[in-house]
């Protein structure tokens, strides 16, 4: 927001809670980082803690929407600042669920470790590429959303099909391990399933960058086809 | 500028109109000096920002431009005095005290019968300045949901500063800043999503 309300006051709730937005999104990354790297090291102690700090998501979660029903209720906002305020509901709901999937992952790990999967070969590598590539995006709609960026959100939404290739990939992948050796068949459907959760990050990162354009242009562009996009954005 | 569509400047020495008003669906200019400004005034009634009931009865206040039309007959006045104060939502509160003074009244009361009074006559737009800026948050209310009661009858033009309130009762909004239209356009489009970055500084709350 770059001029200045009359209520100071205001403009310094809006720059909070879009601050605290900033906070539960490096969380969230954060978190799914920790919890493919505890994958692909098999550390237990690192997907514990991924699952101890799913509860600080939740309160961010928690904490926000309570600042936002007071903002609103309280300043009736309008035009950019409601949509900014809409956004913003919109994009912890996200995150909230970026958060439970690098839980799920970090459950999954302990399932692996539990059931003696541990040392066996499996394609964590390319796991961890496609955990990269998701939170890559995620960290670029977070960054559109900090400076409003219209283009980098553009950018995001652009790019969620090469995350979408990249689990097409991993899944060809697994599919053969199963077929090779039936007895890496329970652990590689686990893996499918943490592959699923990366592709749904990157979801999320898409959803949460349809956010930031709604809030500058105030056009909706959810189920947009990616052509389409520039057309509806200008 | 409300005061235009009524012809009300006629009464205020040294004003004078520029362009044209064509109310629809006749298209007869009402600024034109060849119509009778009283003739426009039956066709366009106005409610003040505070309640300005005459000093007669609830009946009478009513009844008045119905009898200034010239009509006599009591049953006809007694059905139409009804019909605006149901349509005003006063019925079931002054039915009983028809003949009472309307400055008894209370001010959201007096209010409502200033909007029957201006029923009563069945204009075709009814002009609303700052109709509600002297009353409390409930008589607000009761107007507010009267303006969306009788709009779908008669045309309404309303005047606020009270944005929420302009958000809330119509349909299209107008945004005024010193005597200059700045942006016009449907209700739901000005607030959310306004096309001039003026327009959106006012409703947001970012004075220049």
């Amino acid at each position: 927001m770059s001029d200045k309300h009359l209520s100071t006051q205001f403009d310094a709730e809006l720059s909070s809670i879009s601050t605290r937005v900033l906070e539960m999104g490096g969380l969230v990354e954060q978190q799914v980082a920790a919890a493919v790297d505890a994958l692909a090291t098999f550390s237990e102690a690192q997907a514990t803690q991924v699952i101890r700090n799913e509860e600080r998501v939740n309160q961010l979660e928690i904490e926000i929407d309570r600042d936002l029903s007071n903002i609103i209720a309280r300043r009736q906002p309008t035009a950019r600042d409601l949509r900014l305020l809409i956004g913003v509901s919109k994009t912890i709901g996200n995150l909230e669920r970026v958060g439970d999937e690098a839980a799920r992952i970090a459950r999954t790990t302990h399932r692996l470790i539990a059931s003696g999967t541990h040392g066996r070969h499996f394609p964590t590598t390319a796991m961890v590429v496609e955990a990269n590539m998701a939170n890559a995006s995620l960290r670029r709609s977070l960054d559109a959303f900090a400076r409003l960026d219209v283009n980098l959100a553009m950018q995001v939404i652009r790019s969620d099909n090469e995350i979408d290739a990249e689990f097409d990939g991993l899944l060809r992948k697994l599919v053969t391990y199963m077929m090779e050796d039936p007895r890496t068949i329970s652990a590689s459907i686990d893996l499918v399933f943490v592959a699923k959760a990366l592709e749904r990050v990157g979801d999320h990162a898409k959803n949460l960058a349809e956010q930031v354009i709604y809030i500058v242009k105030g056009t909706d562009v959810r189920h947009t086809p990616p052509d389409g996009l520039e057309s509806a954005v200008s | 500028m409300l005061r235009c569509f009524n012809r009300m400047h006629d009464l205020y020495p040294g004003h004078r109109y520029d362009g044209a008003i064509n109310l629809m669906p006749d298209g007869v200019d009402i600024l034109h000096k060849d119509v009778d400004p009283i003739e426009v005034r039956m066709r366009i009634s106005m409610v003040f920002q505070k309640p300005n009931p005459f000093p007669k009865s609830i009946f009478e206040n009513v009844a008045y431009g119905l009898k200034v039309r010239g009509e006599k007959n009591r049953s006809v006045l007694d059905d139409k005095v009804e019909a605006a104060l149901k349509g005003a939502a006063l019925w079931n509160e002054a039915k009983d005290r028809l003949n009472e003074l309307a400055v008894n009244l209370s001010g959201g009361q007096q209010q409502r019968l200033c909007i029957a009074r201006a029923l009563a006559t069945e204009p075709e737009i009814i002009l609303f300045d700052e109709p509600t800026s002297a009353l409390d948050p409930i008589a607000t209310g009761s107007i507010e949901e009267l303006i969306g009661e009788i709009k779908h009858k008669v045309s309404v033009l309303i005047v606020t500063h009270n944005m929420q309130q302009a958000a809330r009762v119509s349909d299209y909004t107008a945004y005024m800043y010193l005597g200059e239209m700045m942006e016009y356009g449907e209700t739901n489009d000005i607030f959310m999503k306004p096309k001039r970055k003026e327009t959106e500084d006012y409703i947001t709350g970012r004075f220049g």
